[in-house]
Order: C-alpha cells, then sequence, then structure tokens
C-alpha cells in the first residue's frame, strides 16, 4: 500500500467554477476540495450561489468555465445529471422533489434504476434474471425505508407522508443510486428540534456507512455542530472555507452574515 | 382485465377461474349474439371498437404512462395502414403476406415514433402537444400528396382493392363454415383483432410493473428529480414514443386489412382527438379505464345514431331533429358532463385509487 496521494484523498475537486446567468454572476472562481468521507458543510447567506453549485455538481446547469473532478474523473463542460448519478452524486433538493403520487417504496424503487439493467424483453418475458432483480430491489428499497426510519407503510403515498418523513424519503431514494458523495440541499429545513436532532445521528450513520456528505444548510448551530469543514459562499464568491470553530469567528464571515459596523461619525454627531 | 388478472394470481383460484373462464365464453359468443339481437352493422362497429382500443392503449403509454402529450398519435396509424396498403395491394403491385406485412408496418411506425420523437424531447406540455399536432399533419399531407411526380399514395382518392388478410388459403375476407357454424368476415376479424387486443394489454401489463414502467411514471411525475436519480430520460422517452408507435402501426395494419381501403382523411386531427379522448375519458395511465372509455367512445356515437330517431319518434311522433346532426351534439354533451363529474376519468388509474385509500385511512387516525 502506498500512502495515499492528494488526488486520491479528495472525492471531489472544483477549481475556477463560474456560472454566469445573463449579466448575474451566480457564481466566480469557485474552488474547494472534498476529502473522501469528511462531511463538507456549505452556508452563506440566501442568493450566495450554494444551489446553483448545486446544480452543477449535479449537471442540471453547466459551469460556464473552470475544472470539475470527481472520483478522480473529469466531468467539466457538458454532463447530464444521469451520466453524474451514475458516477456517484446523488442529491435531494431544496423544495422537495418526491414523485408525490407513488408510493414511498417506489420512490426508493426508482433510485435503484441506475444500478439495474433489466429492459422491455425482461419486463415482458419476465425472465428470470428481470425477476431476481425486480426482487433484490424491493429488498433494497425496504431496507433503506426502514434505515432512514419511515415506519409507515410502504405503501403510502410520498405525498402523504409528513414533512420530515419526506425529506428522509428524499434522502432514501438518493441512498439507493450507491453514491459516494451525498449531497443534501437544506436537509433540516421546516424541523423541529427532535426531528433535526435524529437527522443529524442519520447523517453521521450515513457517513460511518462510507458515503462523504456535502451539505447546504441555514440552521449555522446545526451544521458548526456535524460538519467537519465548512465552505462559506457570498455574491458567488468562496470567501472562507476552515473548521467550523475557525469559521465562527472569521471576520469575513461574520461580514457577511451581519453587515458592518454602522458609520461611526454620524453617532457621534447626534451625540455632541 | 386487471381484475381477473389478479384474481388469478391471488388465493381464491377457483373462483378466479370461473371469472376467467365466463370472460372468455363471453368474448368468443359476443358477435353471434350481437349478430342476432341488433345485426351485421354492430359486429363490424366492434371490429373497430377493438381497433381503437389497440391505439388507446398505445396512446397510454405515451400520454398516461410517461405524460408526454402527443396530439399526432394517428400519424402512427396511418404508417401502419399505409405500409399494408403499399405492399398488399394492386397500387405498386406488391402482394406480400400479412404476416410479414403486419410487423413491418409496426416497425416502420416505430421508427417513425423514435424519428418524430427525438425532436421532441427538450419540450414539455403544451410545446410539446403543438409539435407533435405539427408531426402527424405532415404525415397526412405527405400520404395527401405524394401522387405526383411519382405515383405512391394515389392521394387524396386513396389506396383501395388492398389484399384482405390471409392465412395461406384462409381468407378472413369471405365468409367460412366451420364446426357446423357460419363466420362472416366481421366475426373473423372480431376474433383476430380480439387476440392482438389481448396481446396488447399482456404487454401493457407488463410493462406497467417493470423498472421501465416506474421510470415512465417517475418521468411523468417530475422530469427533474428522475434525472436527477439517474433515470436517462432521452432513452427512456423515446421508448415510450416507439412502443407507442408500434401500436398504432399493427392497428393501422390492421385497419387497412380489414377496411380494404385507406385514404388520408381517415388519419385527420379528428382521429388523433379521438383517441387521446378515449385515454382521458376512461382513466390516464389505468388499462382497464382506457378499454372502459375506447368502448365507450365508439359505441355511444353509434347508439345515438340509431338510437336518437326512433326516441323522437317515440316521443314526439316525429323526427325533430336530424339523428346525424343530434349525435355529435349529445355526444359532446356526455363528455363534457363525465369530465365535470369524474375529471380523473371513469375509471382511474391505481395510483389515484391508492391516493383515495390513503386519505380514508388518514381520516381514520
Amino acid at each position: 500500500m502506498t500512502t495515499p496521494t492528494e488526488f486520491d484523498v479528495n472525492l471531489l475537486e472544483l477549481s475556477g467554477v463560474a456560472k454566469r446567468f445573463g449579466g448575474l454572476s451566480a457564481l466566480s472562481d469557485i474552488s474547494l476540495h472534498i476529502r473522501r468521507g469528511e462531511i463538507y458543510g456549505l452556508i452563506g447567506p440566501n442568493g450566495a450561489g450554494k444551489t446553483t453549485l448545486f446544480n452543477i455538481l449535479t449537471g442540471l446547469y453547466q459551469s460556464d468555465s473552470g475544472r470539475f473532478t470527481f472520483n478522480n474523473t473529469e466531468y467539466s463542460g457538458r454532463c447530464k445529471p444521469h451520466v453524474l448519478a451514475q458516477a456517484g452524486i446523488a442529491r435531494t433538493f431544496q423544495n422537495i422533489r418526491l414523485f408525490a403520487n407513488m408510493t414511498a417504496l417506489e420512490n426508493v424503487m426508482i433510485g435503484r434504476h441506475l444500478r439495474t439493467s433489466s429492459g422491455i424483453w425482461g419486463a415482458l418475458a419476465r425472465t428470470a434474471t428481470a425477476r431476481a432483480e425486480e426482487h433484490a430491489i424491493v429488498q433494497r428499497a425496504r431496507t433503506l425505508l426502514s434505515y432512514v426510519g419511515i415506519d409507515r407503510p410502504h405503501q403510502t403515498l410520498a405525498k402523504n407522508l409528513s414533512y420530515g418523513e419526506q425529506r428522509r424519503l428524499e434522502i432514501a431514494r438518493a441512498l439507493a443510486t450507491d453514491p459516494k458523495l451525498l449531497a443534501l440541499d437544506e436537509p433540516a429545513a421546516g424541523m423541529n428540534a427532535t426531528e433535526t436532532e435524529s437527522l443529524k445521528e442519520l447523517l453521521l450513520s450515513i457517513r460511518a456507512s462510507g458515503i462523504t456528505v456535502l451539505l447546504i444548510e441555514h440552521d449555522v448551530k446545526f451544521i458548526l455542530g456535524l460538519c467537519d469543514r465548512v465552505a462559506v459562499l457570498d455574491y458567488g464568491k468562496k470567501i472562507a472555507e476552515d473548521v467550523p470553530e475557525k469559521i465562527r469567528c472569521n471576520p469575513a464571515v461574520i461580514t457577511a452574515y451581519l453587515g458592518t459596523e454602522p458609520i461611526v461619525p454620524a453617532q457621534a454627531e447626534i451625540q455632541s | 382485465m386487471r381484475n381477473v388478472l389478479k384474481h388469478l394470481s391471488s388465493k381464491d383460484k377457483r373462483g378466479a377461474w370461473i371469472a376467467f373462464v365466463m370472460l372468455a365464453i363471453v368474448l368468443l359468443v359476443l358477435p353471434f349474439f350481437t349478430d342476432a339481437l341488433f345485426g351485421r352493422g354492430w359486429v363490424r362497429i366492434m371490429d373497430f371498437a377493438l381497433l381503437y382500443i389497440m391505439l388507446a392503449l398505445g396512446l397510454n403509454i405515451v400520454v398516461g404512462y410517461a405524460g408526454l402529450l402527443d396530439l399526432g398519435y394517428i400519424a402512427f396509424f396511418a404508417v401502419g395502414a399505409y405500409c399494408y396498403a403499399l405492399l398488399g395491394s394492386p397500387q405498386l403491385g406488391l402482394h406480400l403476406p400479412f404476416w410479414i406485412v403486419l410487423p413491418l408496418g409496426a416497425l416502420l411506425a416505430c421508427i417513425f415514433g423514435v424519428l418524430l420523437g427525438a425532436p421532441t424531447l427538450r419540450l414539455r406540455g403544451d410545446y410539446l402537444a403543438i409539435v407533435t399536432l405539427g408531426f402527424g399533419e405532415i404525415i397526412r399531407i405527405f400520404l395527401n400528396n405524394l401522387n405526383a411526380p411519382i405515383n405512391i399514395t394515389n392521394g387524396p382518392q386513396g389506396i383501395s382493392m388492398i389484399d384482405p388478410i390471409r392465412f395461406g388459403e384462409f381468407s378472413l375476407g369471405k365468409t367460412h363454415e366451420l364446426f357446423g357454424l357460419t363466420f362472416p368476415s366481421v366475426h373473423l376479424h372480431y376474433y383476430l383483432f380480439l387476440l392482438f387486443t389481448l396481446l396488447v394489454i399482456f404487454i401493457s401489463l407488463r410493462l406497467e410493473d417493470s423498472r421501465i414502467g416506474r421510470a415512465w411514471m417517475a418521468i411523468r411525475e417530475d422530469e427533474v428529480a428522475a434525472e436527477a436519480m439517474g433515470i436517462n430520460t432521452r432513452n427512456i422517452k423515446l421508448l415510450a414514443f416507439a412502443m407507442g408507435a408500434t401500436f398504432g402501426g399493427l392497428a393501422g395494419g390492421l385497419f387497412a386489412g380489414f377496411q380494404g381501403f385507406v385514404s388520408p382523411e381517415s388519419f385527420g386531427l379528428t382521429e388523433s382527438i379521438t383517441v387521446l379522448c378515449m385515454v382521458v375519458l376512461g382513466g390516464m395511465g389505468n388499462i382497464s379505464g382506457v378499454l372502459l372509455g375506447g368502448i365507450l367512445l365508439v359505441v355511444l356515437p353509434e347508439a345515438l345514431r340509431h338510437g336518437s330517431g326512433p326516441a323522437q319518434q317515440l316521443l314526439f311522433g316525429k323526427t325533430l331533429i336530424d339523428p346525424e346532426s343530434l349525435r355529435m351534439l349529445l355526444f359532446g354533451l356526455a363528455l363534457i358532463t363525465v369530465m365535470l363529474w369524474r375529471p380523473a376519468g371513469l375509471w382511474p388509474s391505481n395510483q389515484r385509487r391508492r391516493e383515495l385509500v390513503a386519505e380514508n385511512d388518514a381520516a381514520h387516525l
């Protein structure tokens, strides 16, 4: 065994990634790397470009420039979402995007699509291979549903699940794709304290199973207590990247979130 | 049909078999029964109902399963019909046998399905509908104008004297005596069409409950999420177009062989809309619903045509309104009523039913 090089340690590397929408520069010169097995947080005020970055990582948007390497393969330029999913990036959405009229079980079964292969012939003839595969899909989906803690009947329609369960179902669906990197867009949004706590446990358990986690979150306490490293975006630029303890007292981050100090001379005039 | 199949797989084997055998007997004696009771014209209407059911089931894959609104679906019916007509009539002097021409027509329609589907892949909803509508019209106009400079389709006059469907020496175009019973041509076609309809139902059922079927439903529910979950939406959508078009082409070939005559005016926009109505009225995505929609939309206008004259005689003593003009009025009224009364269709898909059950469960808690 050779010692792991920088090349092997990093699961995902971005360098100089930029994205413009017309005159608006949503992301400019973003460079970051995510190491295998860590929980990496991405924070920033509204409109900082967090979700845009997510959409580039999952192929929904194409970056205008820069390099994007995942698992030692380069994916810069045009790359379809299903190719990146195949490569091992799975995501959830900020505003939940489940298949609302399908059952919880079917939602997770969809996640198995790209790791299975039976086609038209398998479906029509119900070959032994196709049946075995279908059975395996159902088994795996059931396991994942209980893993994320959905103990309702698996035939419940996704839209009839509670809000917290829907968030968990999205995670189960993403896990079904056997990802290397699980990208979660505000998973704790709208959750109460208990739900947030059990979500934290779930994420730690996912990391323990060897999956790297990338997390967008607004709940700073949540992210600082969970992440190994955190990057802060503001107006499409990365203003800081560090361990949570140092992010907390980084002046640039404080400025981005709270603004600068009020103009002192004006106050002095009023007082005098 | 679905319930019968479900019964078959359930533990109540005996009851299921009885139901199945009874259904089979009903379907087998139906043409004779109809012939004796309503006349031979109604057996012909039943044949057309079966053709329309095949079409509706094909469109159901595109619209019902994959959620791609296709307003030009009848084009594939036209491709199948013209393929049969050109290869089995004096028009080009070719008389290829039915068992070559029919699969060829289905294959050609499948290729057209992919060709017409490919440019529309990036379109959704209304835009997709408009483009497919255009494609449907292009095919019809082509057929209408391909009589010059070289006469291929014989233009608006259409192609006549198409060979009847024939298995060796056994032609479906003639009356046959079998087992001491007289089988007129329409009866024979009924049995053939029934066989193909059952095949199409079988394929639809199998596809619905498979990895491919699930992927179609995922695309219908949320295309972006489906893509992000690793579904190659391009291929899966093209597959839906191809499967739907294949069924359309199959029905087209059977139609040409049955009718003995095809002309471009049989493949207008109205036909596309009628087939779409069957799918929507019956219940999108549900095979039983589509069957019901198909039967209703063929039988109802005919029943109104035959029934509204005598009914007026009975009520007013004379015919006040011409039955021919009255029937489409009543038909339109019936469609609107159904859609107001049951917006999800007469027999909505399983997903809808499950949804209702889940809501009831929630109410009990």
